[in-house]
């Protein structure tokens, strides 16, 4: 043996097929072809289906898509079989299927069911993905909070809590001073608190933090309940009548058609969003701030050595995180209902936490994912709404349906900050 | 910079790790901390970096006492530390390991990082160091870790580095490398200390010699002093450092193994089809820096390697695909390299972790329940036999010190009847006394006629233990050779060269 055979990198597998996984995304591919098939050859529709794509007040109007709804979803199923075979293909050549080509299937796939739902009717396309970004928007900001949160190396499972309280906090402030901005302000000081709670227990007491969080999201409820049917309930009129942010056109850009019904002609929370997701995203990487948090999650001991207060940058970045994720909750008491209800988050922020890990821990990535989840409520919601096929019990599952198929079985590998989880003892 | 460190006492409960040590270090002078470990040289250097407050005592510097109260203050005094474990973070870039904590920065906090990656290339053309500012820290070897660890230090301008255990994770070559930059330090005004338990190095390079133990300072040696002399002031009596070994005397053929492959779960392949035999009462000593496939190779012949091909072949009969449980039972004694995860149950008591690898059957299990009193008995002699310290046998593993933990795990293993006995880095973190010890048990379990695999990252453990030489690099054999190999041609092979004349 002579030194030329030796592997040049040792992490470079030497037998292509031990790679684990990449079989995975080609049979889940498969399993979702054959799904879309079974719903066309079991219960074929019959009549056409109709993509409404324009919007009042678009600049100009673009016509509908109205298409016979069996042809489509065969047409759908054909593309499918032709995205699987090669995503297969390239597994057989040890190879991991191009993100492309999933994002594709998935478009796809999604046709082809929404084709086969609204068979003989309309579907609003615009106001499907417009009202995706708005569900979405708890579920974005609760994932920011979970990406901080982690990255500065403390799980957060308390975003449920931290979505609940602000709610309740946003709707109790801002029906007492009669200006939603007091409640959004009292959202995210709702929001802090409760991360205040899990730092005090996860970083200071070293208290296991899956368990902390938990018990936080369930101490929230409990408060939030009986504060709402003891407190809440009899003053309805003065403490749970919140104003809400109305919804603000941007001049020129709401006019485009499809993105600008989708994008903006939302509330101003919708835009303090894409400032937060970009700012999160550009101060994680590339700001002085972001390298400290990022190296106190990934190995505490180093930032501590080279003079960076490892408590103290965890309580900051926890603080931050429960403050995000508070903004999320306003979203619920100041834009999607008129007052705040028991339970009302309803477990999104489980999902939310489901987005950060789908979304590797990265805030554009997360968002992403955010978003997905959001679209897979929608789905629900306007297909009910123009009445489908499907029970309505199955279609209430698909956001969580939706959550599993993304953490167990897309996200591939994804490695968590090295000190997510761990608190950090000196010495 | 004149470094002063006066009658330092640091206790944690009970225990006193540093008790009034003074040290003093000079500009351009190498100081040795020498000491075996737990005698509390890192406790020393923590304290002196500010990780750890002192009880007593001060550190003072240019007749200046300081007080530290973290890190930060004293990389600002010009102190700078390499330590044992780097303190890198694996996904940062180098420029990014650099700067932290010192960012330098533009536009609302953003990074520098042209300016960090400039300072990177600066001090590493200084001292010629090669290392790239935009890779990543873990795709780097060891030795350019290490290197990134001092030019962390010094773009700080430290001005006295201390080098905690620096050594451990290094070729022969890549020490010397290291005894070359410290010297070229040295000379650039630096003042150094080295903090190790290796005789050789601290010979080699050391200006003054202080030696710890069990927390206070024993004496200061010179460099000048022979081994035998540095050894007996760091252990506090006079120690064999050669173990009596007769020459092997092979018998039959008893392990083959052909083709052996290791992959972990992440399809990474760590033992790359390798071919070795031993025979019956040999031992045959695997070299090799840490992280080659060593692991692997042990974990493999116990059954506790997940994705293995190939055969390994005891007297016969096929291990590969068989559990655990059916590799004890086929007489396969297996010291683990890291007593505290593989090795021990901490918070069991010794007897029952004597007991560990037969608890399911005779002699100690009858019908289901266990015999203490047979087991009070085996573990009071076994503890009298191999020289535990401790208590009684009803002492709790995990309050045992490394040594005795060690002893423990060896007595465990060698009161079976064995066909093979695979010693994962056997003395690893144990005092020079019980490293003697442990040599003699090995050596015995050899001479009855058992083959050995012993594996470990110290040459002077491989000389001393070795009837041949396996020499792995990339999880390949690079060559088997003869004991009395030279340290270089070792140290060749260990960074993947193949010396001349030596087959593989």
């Amino acid at each position: 043996m002579s030194i030329v055979d030796l592997p040049v990198n040792s992490d470079e597998p030497v037998v292509a097929e031990r790679i684990p996984g990449l079989w995975k995304t080609p049979i889940v591919m498969a399993v979702f072809t054959v799904l879309v098939a079974l719903l066309v050859i079991l219960a074929p529709r019959t009549g056409d289906s109709t993509f409404r794509w324009s919007r009042d007040g678009d600049w100009f109007a673009i016509p509908d898509i109205t298409l016979p709804a069996n042809a489509v979803v065969w047409t759908a199923v054909v593309l499918c079989l032709l995205c699987t075979a090669y995503a297969a293909w390239t597994a057989r050549a040890g190879r991991k299927t191009p993100l492309v080509l999933v994002a594709a299937f998935a478009v796809i796939a999604v046709s082809g069911f929404l084709a086969w739902a609204v068979a003989g009717k309309t579907l609003p396309v615009v106001g499907l993905l417009a009202g995706a970004l708005a569900l979405a928007v708890p579920l974005v900001f609760g994932a920011l909070g979970g990406v901080l949160g982690e990255r500065s190396g403390v799980v957060n499972i308390a975003i449920d809590g931290q979505l609940l309280f602000g709610a309740f906090g946003a709707a109790i402030v801002a029906s007492l001073t009669g200006s939603p901005w007091a409640g959004l302000v009292a959202a995210m000081v709702a929001g802090m608190l409760v991360a205040l709670l899990l730092g005090l227990f996860a970083i200071t007491y070293w208290v296991e933090q899956v368990i902390v969080g938990v018990v936080l999201n369930v101490l929230v409820i409990g408060f939030t309940s009986f504060m709402f049917s003891q407190v809440l309930s009899e003053n309805a009129a003065a403490l749970n009548n919140p104003p809400h942010f109305p919804r603000l056109e941007i001049p020129l850009l709401s006019g485009i058609p499809v993105l600008g019904p989708i994008f903006f002609r939302q509330t101003v929370l919708v835009y303090i969003m894409y400032a937060a997701v970009f700012l999160i995203a550009w101060a994680l990487y590339r700001s002085k701030w972001g390298l400290r948090v990022r190296a106190v999650g990934e190995h505490p001991k180093a930032a501590d050595t080279v003079g960076i207060n490892v408590i103290a940058t965890r309580y900051r970045t926890v603080l931050l995180a429960g403050a995000i994720a508070g903004i999320g909750g306003a979203t619920y008491t100041l834009v999607s209902v008129p007052s705040f209800g028991r339970e009302m988050t309803g477990g999104a922020g489980y999902i939310a936490l489901a987005a950060v890990i789908f979304g590797k821990w990265d805030p554009i990535k997360a968002t992403l994912a955010a978003l997905l989840f959001g679209f897979a409520s929608n789905v629900e919601s306007v297909l009910s709404v123009i009445g489908s096929p499907v029970p309505s019990q199955f279609m209430l599952m698909l956001p969580y349906v939706v959550t599993i198929f993304a953490v167990a079985g897309l996200v591939g590998h994804s490695r968590a900050p090295a000190a997510d989880g761990v608190p950090y003892r000196k010495g | 910079m004149r470094l002063a460190l006066r009658d330092i006492t640091k206790r944690f409960g009970s225990l006193v790790a540093n008790d009034h040590i003074s040290l003093t270090v000079e500009p351009g002078e190498i100081h040795c901390l020498l000491g075996e470990n737990g005698a509390g040289k890192s406790t020393l250097m923590n304290v002196l970096y500010g990780l750890y407050q002192a009880d007593e005592g001060e550190i003072v510097i240019d007749d200046e006492p300081q007080h530290f109260k973290g890190p930060g203050d004293a990389m600002a005094a010009g102190i700078g530390m390499v330590h044992q474990h780097f303190m890198l973070i694996p996904v940062f870039t180098v420029a990014e390991n650099v700067m932290l904590g010192h960012e330098t920065t533009g536009f609302a906090g953003s990074l520098d990082l042209v300016a960090a990656r400039r300072r990177v290339r600066e001090i590493s053309d200084r001292f010629g160091f090669q290392v790239d500012p935009d890779a990543l820290v873990e795709d780097l070897p060891v030795g350019v870790q290490q290197r990134v660890e001092i030019i962390k230090a010094l773009s700080r301008d430290a001005e006295v580095l201390v080098f905690d255990e620096p050594t451990a994770v290094l070729t022969p070559q890549e020490t010397d490398e290291l005894m070359a930059i410290m010297r070229q330090l040295k000379e650039s005004g630096t003042g150094i200390v080295f903090i190790t338990h290796k005789l050789r190095e601290v010979r080699e390079v050391a200006d003054r010699i202080t030696v710890i133990r069990r927390g206070t300072v024993v004496g200061e040696a010179s460099p000048e002093a022979s081994n035998a002399e540095l050894a007996a002031l760091m252990v506090g009596r006079p120690v064999e450092l050669k173990v009596h070994k007769d020459p092997a005397e092979p018998g039959e053929r008893a392990l083959v193994v052909s083709d052996l492959t290791v992959a972990d779960e992440d399809g990474r392949v760590h033992v790359d089809s390798i071919s070795f035999h031993i025979d019956a009462g040999e031992i045959l000593a695997v070299a090799g820096v840490q992280g080659n496939g060593q692991t692997e190779l042990t974990e493999a012949m116990v059954g506790l390697a997940p994705h293995v091909e190939g055969s390994i072949s005891l007297d016969g009969r096929e291990i590969v695909g068989r559990s655990v449980r059916k590799a004890l039972e086929a007489g396969i004694g297996f010291i683990p390299e890291d007593r505290q995860v593989d090795g021990l149950v901490s918070n069991f008591t010794i007897s029952e972790n004597l007991m560990l690898n037969r608890s399911y059957d005779e002699p100690f299990v009858s019908r289901g329940s266990l015999n203490l009193k047979k087991l009070d008995t085996f573990a009071k002699e076994k503890l009298a036999e191999y020289d535990v310290r401790a208590p009684g046998v009803s002492t709790l593993a995990g309050q045992l010190s490394g040594g005795n933990q060690q002893k423990v795990v060896v007595a465990r293993e060698l009161s079976r009847d064995l066909r093979l006995l695979v010693a994962a880095q056997p003395t690893r973190g144990v005092d020079v006394g019980s490293i003697e010890f442990i040599h003699q048990q090995i050596v015995a379990a050899r001479d009855t006629g058992v083959p050995v695999l012993v594996v470990s990252t110290e040459l002077d453990e491989i000389a001393a233990l070795a009837d041949r030489i396996m020499v792995l690099y990339r999880g390949r054999v690079v060559g088997i050779v003869p004991a009395d190999t030279s340290r270089d041609t070792l140290g060749l092979m260990m960074a993947g060269e193949t010396p001349e004349g030596i087959e593989s």
